[in-house]
């Protein structure tokens, strides 16, 4: 069983709703950046999303666009974004990461080798933004034939006929983008997230998990409350970009955990 | 498949929207849906006569076409060799071939209901068409300008503006025309649902570079007959020549050739300070490697790590990272050839141009000049080249000066 299957069940098993955060790795740098990630599960985090710089980050709004840029000017790498993983892992054996980014900086490393180390380092899933179903030959199916889950986007534009292509050869969990936009930009809206979890669920067993407008602990709640789960990304970078420092940051993914926790 | 399609070069994309390997639909899942949406309408239009009828119409009334094919016989003479046609696609209504295109996209967008359109510029000349059909159809239309583009191409800015559309800066990454792709995308990601993206290459996710190329080919269509009339029956160039940035004016003069082999075909990429170590280029054939970007796989201007590079070249119109997926594989088959040139020799054609035939052009057909400078002396007399003339030297006259040592502003 993957370490993200293990996750899922042990919160099935406490009824309780998953908390994701996303961080950029080496965002401002690889050393406070593996700080914060080694804090994150202590703050109340289930899973891990670890961004991959990428030069174009075409979902992305502001925030990660910068964060990215800050990684890469700090000398960040494929390696070294590995290398982070693999620090983790020295003192974590069970909170699932999920590395997120772009397929470019992959494919120029070689898919199978890039499966290869990333197992190595102790990476359990991958979400790559471009990479729509119509190209599962490219990443999806070598993944998940070396083990490692594949984790899809479903948005508010994935109509019903689309929908069961969509949760083809995908595991793990699906990302439920709530908003048609870049990451950081519009509130999620609960309501509205809402049937839209059922709509996936009606098609698919995986948990569903709720990204993209969540930034404060009353809609990490309101959104987990019809979900799964939900995931932090921008609010938790923001942060970062302010230079406030670690432990301040923990102290805020910890509200945030909290919030989506109590649903 | 019929015996003569079997080593045809003009069946591509497969339907996975790949030109071998490169190509495809690397795009969100938010865009997915729209994307296919779009290539049905496109494959109906395609076949629908009356398409083809509106087209038609505006290409003649609006636009100006057919543009002249022009023997520029005094800048032959001066070369010693090969006979040089220019196809004087500059003389399109706003001043280049992107109006080509444009037209096709926006009658498309009106077709599924668009009322908002958006694009990426990077000389101006696709903002410019963009904004002109956006114009004359009514529609609202917001251009992506990186901001140093916006800098060093202020008229086109202030053409744009003029014409009612919305000029957004771009800071965004360096502010060059790839994070102007980049916030296009970002900004249709968010309005997916009453925007239409209208690319001005053939790039991005399939069926893009296929359609761009498809409104583009009237440029090669035009010059098969018109070589036919001025040079008698069946005569077919021998060498077709284009610049290449993404490869939009190249694909419209090159695709009707491709099944000709006797005709040689050129495509020439921007050398900038000279293709070497430095990157100071946007030569992303002979200086860079296959990668994804902006939807689509093909060679593509990185570093070992697969981050994308800024290029670098005098004409902001060719200042792209990546080449459009089908010159990408008709350089791995071996169809067609890709050189580079400097932005020196650039500017020495841009200037000949002048003196030599009274016209102006752009700094992107200036590279295209440039090799014709390099290669017609070497050719003999009944050797006849055509080069595509795709845009005008006006937007770019400050540059020029600047280069010249000139101060005119």
């Amino acid at each position: 069983m993957s370490r993200i299957d293990a996750r899922f069940n042990e919160l099935k098993a406490q009824k309780r709703k998953a908390f994701v955060a996303y961080v950029m790795a080496g965002d401002p740098d690889f050393d406070t950046s593996l700080e914060l990630v080694k804090g994150l599960p202590a703050a109340g985090v289930d899973i891990i999303e670890l961004g991959l710089p990428f030069t174009d980050p075409m979902a992305d709004g502001p925030t990660i666009q910068l964060a990215g840029q800050r990684a890469l000017d700090g000398g960040m790498t494929l390696d070294k974004t590995l290398g982070l993983a693999r620090a983790f892992r020295v003192t974590d054996q069970k909170t699932p990461i999920v590395m997120m980014g772009y397929y470019n900086p992959i494919y120029s490393r070689g898919v199978d080798t890039f499966l290869e180390q990333a197992k190595e380092a102790g990476i359990d899933g991958l979400i790559v933004v471009d990479l729509p179903p119509e190209e599962d030959d490219e990443l999806c199916i070598p993944a998940q034939k070396a083990g490692l889950n594949f984790i899809r986007l479903a948005t508010p534009t994935t109509d019903d006929n689309r929908l069961p292509r969509v949760m083809q050869n995908t595991s793990g969990f699906v990302y439920y983008v709530s908003i048609t936009g870049i990451t950081g930009a519009a509130e999620a809206q609960a309501a509205v997230v809402g049937p839209e979890v059922a709509r996936i669920k009606a098609v698919s067993d995986l948990p569903v998990i709720v990204g993209f407008g969540v930034r404060t602990p009353e809609t990490a709640r309101a959104v987990a409350g019809v979900a799964d789960g939900t995931v932090v990304g921008s609010a938790i970078v923001a942060q970062i970009e302010a230079g406030k420092p670690v432990p301040e940051i923990l102290e805020f993914v910890r509200s945030l955990a909290d919030g989506a926790h109590a649903a | 498949m019929p015996d003569d399609l079997i080593n045809s070069y003009k069946t591509g994309p497969d339907e996975n929207g790949r030109f071998g390997i490169f190509g495809g639909r690397f795009v969100s899942e938010t865009l997915m849906p729209l994307i296919l949406s779009l290539e049905k309408e496109y494959e109906k239009a395609k076949t629908d006569q009356s398409f083809w009828d509106e087209m038609d119409d505006l290409w003649t009334h609006y636009v100006g076409r057919p543009s002249p094919l022009y023997f520029a016989e005094r800048l032959t003479n001066h070369l010693g060799g090969a006979k040089v046609y220019m196809k004087r696609d500059e003389l399109n209504h706003t001043g280049a071939h992107k109006i080509n295109n444009v037209l096709g996209q926006i009658i498309l967008a009106r077709r599924m209901g668009k009322t908002r359109i958006i694009a990426e510029t990077g000389a101006g000349q696709h903002g410019v068409a963009t904004a002109t059909v956006c114009a004359k159809f009514g529609l609202k239309c917001v251009v992506y300008m990186g901001a140093h583009d916006v800098e060093r191409q202020k008229p086109n800015v202030f053409r744009m503006r003029l014409l009612g559309a919305e000029v957004v800066p771009v800071t965004s990454g360096r502010g060059t025309l790839k994070d102007a792709m980049n916030d296009a995308l970002r900004d249709w990601v968010t309005n997916v649902r009453d925007t239409f993206y209208c690319i001005g290459t053939v790039a991005g996710p399939h069926p893009y570079p296929a359609m761009v190329r498809d409104f583009q080919s009237i440029i090669g269509k035009e010059v098969r007959w018109q070589l036919a009339e001025q040079e008698g029956e069946g005569r077919l160039p021998d060498t077709v020549i284009a610049a290449i940035g993404g490869g939009s004016n190249a694909m419209g003069l090159f695709f009707p050739f491709l099944d000709d082999p006797s005709v040689k075909i050129i495509g020439v990429e921007a050398g900038g300070k000279g293709v070497d170590q430095r990157m100071e280029h946007c030569a992303s054939l002979t200086g860079g490697r296959p990668g994804v970007l902006h939807g689509n796989r093909t060679y593509l201007l990185q570093d070992d790590d697969g981050q994308i590079l800024e290029g670098f070249s005098i004409s902001a119109g060719l200042d792209y990272p990546g080449i459009g997926p089908e010159h990408a594989w008709l350089h791995d088959v071996g169809r067609a050839e890709y050189v580079s040139i400097t932005d020196k020799e650039a500017l020495e054609a841009f200037q000949l141009c002048c003196t030599l035939e009274g016209i102006i052009p752009a700094l992107e057909p200036s590279h295209a000049l440039a090799h014709v400078m390099k290669i017609a002396p070497t050719l003999p007399k009944d050797h006849i080249i055509v080069m595509n003339m795709c845009g005008r030297g006006d937007k770019d006259i400050f540059t020029v000066a600047k280069h010249l040592g000139f101060e005119i502003s």
